[in-house]
């Protein structure tokens, strides 16, 4: 009798130190040096730098979405362009198992044909961190369920320091569903490590008193003009109707009791700035006046985004140094 | 038929007040004696020294997978792994494929068990029709095809009126129902409710999931004039609820699964489906909590909660991943160490804890006890016993659980089914 031959035979691979996982264990050292690339790569964006295509040239990136996604997505593949790196995307449909083959297997698969790096969005949180017990090849992971989405976190740092000069001492206002929302989990760990004041506000049931406990420096209000008094910049989260199996609001009163308006901006610190992951649903979670005002930065967030992802595709690609 | 003497151990029968250093005669499959210095020519002995000689362990909660889900376990499999854990009768949940909802299946697992089983094996029929939570299942002729007990597995029936239809109609047939606690919409989460799967981004399962439809049962059994056995307790918040039903005399019993005794949400290595078991890990309130009520009394029984799973369903991301972990090869040693080397519980207490207990769960008296005449089953355990639980050596077909690598004190050390020596620690199964 041998009963384990019926047991999936994976062998464990090394899970790589190039992984990108989430801003949560990362040193604020890493975070450092990686939004020093990022800036780098800005310096040089209107050079005819012929060394920029070489960096990654003859590597290939597997962007696989198990998610849909079109500005992730896209600022992957540019940013992986631009480094000279082959790029492979695939838009996976649903869970794997539906096909009958399991997460790993999946990857398995891929990574047998040997690309150097996987980025990585899904659904569930988690995914990449479980795949990557699995797996050798390095996994940036471009979101994943309700956890992390670390790429986010590091565009938005490098906004706010260019706009700031420091992500020290300020005060952050992060509004809206904090408790599913992946930006918000990787924004607070990052500039948690860098001794931000960090307020979370929304409702109770997007907001629980539990967030408190994710990192140092957090306090909890459910009033929108007391999370943006004095504020330096103020974090809106995109409404997320579609990751709700459950409703956990009332969707028609929501904009009057946690949408951004002008008069609101009047209480935060003069120039605060206004950020939003996108994409922007004005009327639900600002006004119209918000998001084209002059304290919006939302597509300088954006146009960070390719930065910030050339220099994670560098670290995810290089070789190791031992 | 053979003559089986276990010498020098000291024998612990809770249910007939006995604790002393003898030898236990089994002649026929059947005790013959418990006593001094007993010798019959040409008997069997094994020596047990230094160990302790208990009446059979047994299991209320394990799942066997079979009919239909060969490839995680089978009756055969699981029963080995529960021989190899000291287990001498198990029963198993009706959660198959087919679900076990009727006298056909219940029969396929009686027969499959006297044929194929190293120990005995006790079906629970389903309380509703494939579980399903809307029709009662055919409850009576599953009892006469040999049910021990109902219930709907692992979930609670939703439908507070038909679940006290159940419980009446149950009680005539003189079956327990055993019950999980869970509200379907309160619970299904991945790992406990609280800061670390807020963290995690994970779904947190709260203990009002538990707690609420344990307090409903509570009200509908007394009203009902039946009795309901909770499974598998996770928090102190239960446990309180149970204590204060027993104050009450309500027909309640309880018991909570071996791994809850060991493992809190702060043992839960993020993302890992080997630590999604529903109810949760929760905090170390509620495992002491736990511990103590198997201690004083309100609880009355520790289960494996044995929940093999293997293949693709495992190989996923955690919120696709089913929960539950084995346990047959696992309860008994986690046991020990928590209960006994921590000097929470007594030793005849402990035994209670998987003889006795389980045995007046089922309205059972010919099995967890030492009867002249009642079946030869016994346990023999070494408390001081080092070994390490290994995917190499497992029994079950399926290697899902957090122990892996672990290395245990104490354990079984022999386990004798109807006087047939079926396990050994240090030759394994017998042929």
């Amino acid at each position: 009798m041998t009963p384990t031959t019926l047991t999936p035979t994976i062998a464990l691979g090394r899970p790589s130190r190039r992984n990108l996982l989430g801003i949560e264990e990362l040193s604020r050292a890493a975070i450092e040096q990686l939004l020093e690339r990022s800036r780098h790569y800005k310096t040089r964006r209107n050079q005819l730098d012929p060394k920029l295509s070489e960096t990654l040239l003859g590597k290939t990136i597997v962007n696989l979405f198990f998610e849909s996604s079109t500005r992730t997505r896209t600022s992957f593949e540019i940013a992986a362009k631009r480094l000279g790196a082959h790029t492979v995307s695939i838009q996976a449909q649903g869970s794997s198992l539906s096909k009958g083959e399991s997460l790993v297997d999946t990857l398995n698969t891929l990574a047998a044909m040997q690309p150097d790096t996987i980025v990585m969005r899904h659904a569930a949180s988690g995914a990449p961190h479980f795949l990557s017990r699995f797996l050798s090849t390095p996994i940036v992971n471009a979101g994943d369920g309700r956890h992390e989405h670390p790429t986010q976190a590091l565009l938005d740092a490098m906004t706010i320091l260019e706009q700031r000069g420091t992500l020290e001492n300020l005060r952050i206002a992060i509004i809206g569903d904090i408790a599913h929302s992946r930006v918000a989990r990787s924004n607070i760990h990052l500039l948690s490590k860098f001794g931000t004041d960090l307020v979370l506000c929304g409702p109770a049931t997007m907001v629980p008193a539990s967030l408190a406990t994710l990192a140092p420096g957090i306090t909890i209000t459910h009033d929108m003009r007391r999370a943006v008094a004095a504020a330096d910049v103020v974090m809106m989260l995109r409404v997320q109707l579609e990751r709700q199996t459950t409703p956990i609001f009332p969707k028609n009163e929501y904009f009057q009791f946690y949408g951004l308006e002008v008069d609101h901006l009047r209480l935060a610190k003069p120039n605060a700035l206004v950020m939003h992951p996108g994409p922007i649903n004005r009327g639900r979670e600002l006004s119209n006046e918000v998001a084209d005002s002059r304290s919006s930065v939302i597509l300088n967030q954006v146009e960070n985004g390719l930065f910030v992802r050339m220099a994670v595709l560098e670290r995810a690609c290089a070789e190791d140094s031992q | 038929m053979s003559t089986l003497i276990i010498r020098g151990g000291r024998v612990l029968d809770p249910a007939g007040g006995f604790d002393a250093v003898a030898d236990v005669w089994i002649e026929n499959g059947r005790i013959a004696a418990v006593g001094e210095n007993l010798e019959r020519e040409g008997a069997a002995v094994l020596d047990a020294t230094g160990k302790i000689v208990a009446p059979g362990f047994i299991d209320l909660r394990a799942r066997l997978r079979e009919p239909g889900l060969e490839h995680a376990e089978t009756i055969e499999s699981g029963s080995r792994a529960a021989a190899a854990g000291g287990f001498t009768t198990i029963c198993c949940l009706p959660n198959t494929t087919p679900y076990n909802d009727s006298a056909t299946v219940t029969s396929f697992i009686v027969d499959r068990a006297v044929n194929r089983a190293a120990v005995r094996v006790l079906p629970i029929g389903g309380l509703t029709k494939d579980g399903a939570g809307e029709q009662l299942a055919e409850i009576g002729a599953m009892k006469e095809a040999g049910v021990a007990a109902v219930s709907d597995g692992d979930s609670s029936v939703m439908d507070a009126a038909l679940m006290k239809r159940a419980l009446r109609y149950a009680a005539s047939f003189d079956l327990t129902v055993l019950e999980h606690c869970e509200d379907a919409n309160l619970g299904g989460g991945d790992i406990h409710d609280g800061s670390k799967s807020m963290l995690l981004g994970l779904t947190g399962d709260p203990v009002s999931a538990e707690t609420v439809i344990l307090a409903r049962d509570v009200i509908l059994c007394r009203e009902a004039s039946a009795r309901i056995h909770f499974a598998h307790l996770s928090s102190a918040a239960a446990v309180a609820l149970v204590r204060q039903a027993k104050a009450d005399g309500a027909a309640v019993t309880a018991d909570a699964g071996a791994a809850y005794l060991d493992l809190t949400v702060e043992d839960v290595v993020p993302f890992d489906s080997n630590y999604k078991v529903r109810p949760p890990f929760r905090e170390t309130s509620d495992r002491e909590a736990l511990i103590e009520a198997l201690a004083d009394g309100t609880l009355d029984a520790i289960v494996s909660d044995h929940a093999p799973h293997t293949g693709n369903v495992k190989m996923q991301e955690l919120e696709s991943c089913p929960p539950g972990i084995t346990g047959l090869e696992t309860a008994v040693s986690i046991a020990i160490e928590r209960l006994l080397h921590s000097k929470r519980v007594s030793l005849p207490r402990f035994v209670e804890l998987f003889t006795s207990g389980p045995a007046r769960v089922l309205r059972r008296d010919d099995i967890g006890s030492l009867t002249i005449g009642g079946p030869g089953d016994i346990t023999v355990l070494d408390l001081e016993r080092e070994w390490t639980f290994d995917a190499e050596t497992s029994l079950s077909k399926s290697k899902n659980s957090p122990f892996l690598g672990r290395v245990f004190r104490g354990g079984p050390a022999a386990t004798v089914v109807g006087g047939r020596m079926v396990w050994r620690a240090d030759s394994g199964l017998e042929a």
